[in-house]
């Protein structure tokens, strides 16, 4: 028997909540982890109770047994969590998920995250205490602590090693804000981007500039997985996945910076395998949603994804290559985590959905491949791609 | 820079100080004597950094905290204007270096990079260590810095 997620679970449904900025949610982070489900469910068109398994990542605080016993579910079967910091685990709990059901474990596994950073503290500063011990004993102190800093000297080193251009930053930053103008979910819709308005923004940490960097949003999204089989049973044109992967490199994870291939989005060893899965390549992937903690991220995922060598990123990262419908490689269509909500990604899978339902605000033509690439940068990483029946 | 509490950030930043468990504590012992001390496999040689209870290479856990000459490479950088701490409020921008040494196994370690916070910075430049004391401190700690050769 083949080993492979390879067409074993399709997403039934996918649900969100508004996304609001960061501090200004109305309700309580678990409630916006219901209402989350909740809508996944309609939008799958089932009963919540049916239900029997959660996924997430990143820690997120929403208990899977609390809310199991909150929807009233009858037998909950999967309870899982990912490792690992940042965005890196969104496709990473879908694979466990779609494990999950592959095997028999569970029968209708929602993935979820739900963040309320008002509500517990913020990502985007630095700890106000009077010592610090561990890993962090050897960079906060040198004012490295934020993930902007604990990022730009990878790419820094990236773009010196392949002659990099800040226009190829400014081109994904300006295609997330193109794309999210015609988004009206989008936390940026009515707010355009221009060349002048990239180059003349502060910088955060070179080679950031303000717009290189993503938001910080409130707010829940869910995704309701199921055995391939019953893809049909559900409201929507069905969505297969055919690959999901995670992982890292040789020593990714060496503490104060000491990965030995350091310049890199961590995908070296997830990307291949998730070709290998899918049994497409690069040439194959109709729309990408690409995980923008920051741009440079997004950047080195390209390269490492196949989609362009690593001296041709200022060739092609320009803002027509990467903007629907007709761009050689439509890229975070739903204006991403820079532009519609920073969600820790998983909004981007479902961005991923509904292009191959055909129901995005900047639809691509007759995809059948929708590829999304979780949290670079951090260790483990993530990606996945989902495609139409035809590609099974 | 020595004692007097000053240095390259301003004060207010978490003060370093060793693992709960002891993992780093030799290298924070070095520094206060002014020697830089990464780690090193007794069983195959490799050095080692960040600190870990065994070695990567071999497994053995017979690790020593040996000295190295302080003098490394700019393998990164980065300028930071965006202050995420509020004793940074005032400060700024600063650089942050990551510096390798290239005879010791490419370990790296972080630092400043002492000098004009807007100067040019050109990777592979050769730095040396300057160690930063902060004896005034409470817990008193020492920092390594780096300047151009
Ligand atoms: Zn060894």
């Amino acid at each position: 028997m083949e080993r492979s997620l390879r067409g074993t679970v399709a997403i039934a449904g996918v649900g969100e909540t508004a996304y609001y900025k960061r501090g200004q949610a109305p309700d309580a982070e678990f409630k916006l982890a219901l209402m989350a489900v909740l809508a996944a469910c309609e939008d799958a068109g089932i009963s919540p109770k049916q239900v029997d398994g959660f996924a997430s990542f990143s820690n997120d605080r929403s208990d899977p047994s609390r809310l199991a016993a909150a929807l009233g579910i009858h037998d909950l079967r999967f309870a899982n969590m990912q490792w690992g910091g940042g965005g890196g685990g969104g496709s990473g709990a879908l694979a466990n998920a779609a494990a999950a059901v592959a095997t028999g474990m569970a029968e209708c596994v929602v993935v979820f995250r739900a963040l309320a950073q008002g509500q517990f503290g913020r990502f985007g500063q630095g700890p106000v205490r009077n010592a610090i011990s561990g890993d962090g004993a050897h960079t906060v102190p040198y004012g490295l602590m934020s993930p902007a800093q604990s990022f730009a000297m990878k790419v820094k080193r990236f773009m010196h090693e392949h002659g990099v251009e800040q226009s190829a930053l400014r081109a994904l930053s300006l295609a997330s804000y193109h794309h999210a103008q015609n988004n009206p979910r989008a936390v940026m819709y009515g707010r355009p981007l221009t060349e002048e308005k990239y180059d003349d923004s502060r910088w955060i940490v070179e080679p950031f500039h303000l717009f290189d960097c993503c938001l910080e949003n409130d707010g829940a999204a869910a995704m309701v997985v199921v055995p391939a089989q019953r893809a049909k049973d559900y409201a929507h044109k069905p969505t297969y996945l055919l690959g999901a992967v995670s992982g890292s490199h040789y020593r990714a994870g060496a503490s104060v910076h000491n990965a030995p291939d350091y310049a890199t989005s961590t995908f070296k060893t997830c990307a291949p395998r998730l070709y290998d899965m899918a049994q497409v390549g690069p040439g194959d992937v109709d729309v990408l949603q690409c995980y923008e903690n920051f741009t440079g991220g997004v950047l080195m995922s390209i390269v490492e994804h196949g989609f362009c060598e690593p001296d041709e990123c200022n060739e092609f990262l320009v803002k027509e290559n990467l903007v629907a419908p007709d761009g050689k490689l439509p890229t975070n269509t739903s204006g991403g985590n820079l532009a519609e909500c920073y969600m820790h990604g998983l909004g981007l899978n479902i961005e991923a959905v509904r292009q191959i339902r055909g129901e995005s605000s900047n639809q691509v033509e007759d995809v059948d491949v929708s590829m999304v690439v979780s949290g670079p940068m951090v260790t483990p990483v993530s990606s996945c791609i989902f495609g139409t029946e035809a590609t099974l | 820079m020595s004692g007097g509490g000053t240095g390259y950030l301003h004060s207010g930043l978490p003060k370093p100080v060793p693992a709960p468990d002891g993992l780093d504590a030799p290298f924070w012992e070095g520094v206060a004597e002014g020697k830089l001390k990464l780690q090193r496999c007794r069983a195959c040689g490799r050095w080692q950094w960040g600190p870990e209870w065994i070695c990567h290479n071999c497994h053995s856990d017979d690790l020593v905290f040996e000295e190295v000459p302080p003098v490394g490479r700019i393998y990164s950088f980065e300028r930071v204007w965006h202050p995420v701490h509020p004793a940074l409020k005032n400060q700024g921008p600063y650089i942050v270096v990551l510096v390798e040494f290239p005879e010791h196994d490419q370990a790296r370690i972080v630092g400043n990079l002492l000098g004009d916070p807007h100067q040019d910075v050109v990777i592979g430049d050769e730095v040396h260590a300057v160690f930063e004391h902060h004896q005034d401190e409470d817990p008193a700690f020492t920092l390594v810095q780096w300047q151009v050769a």
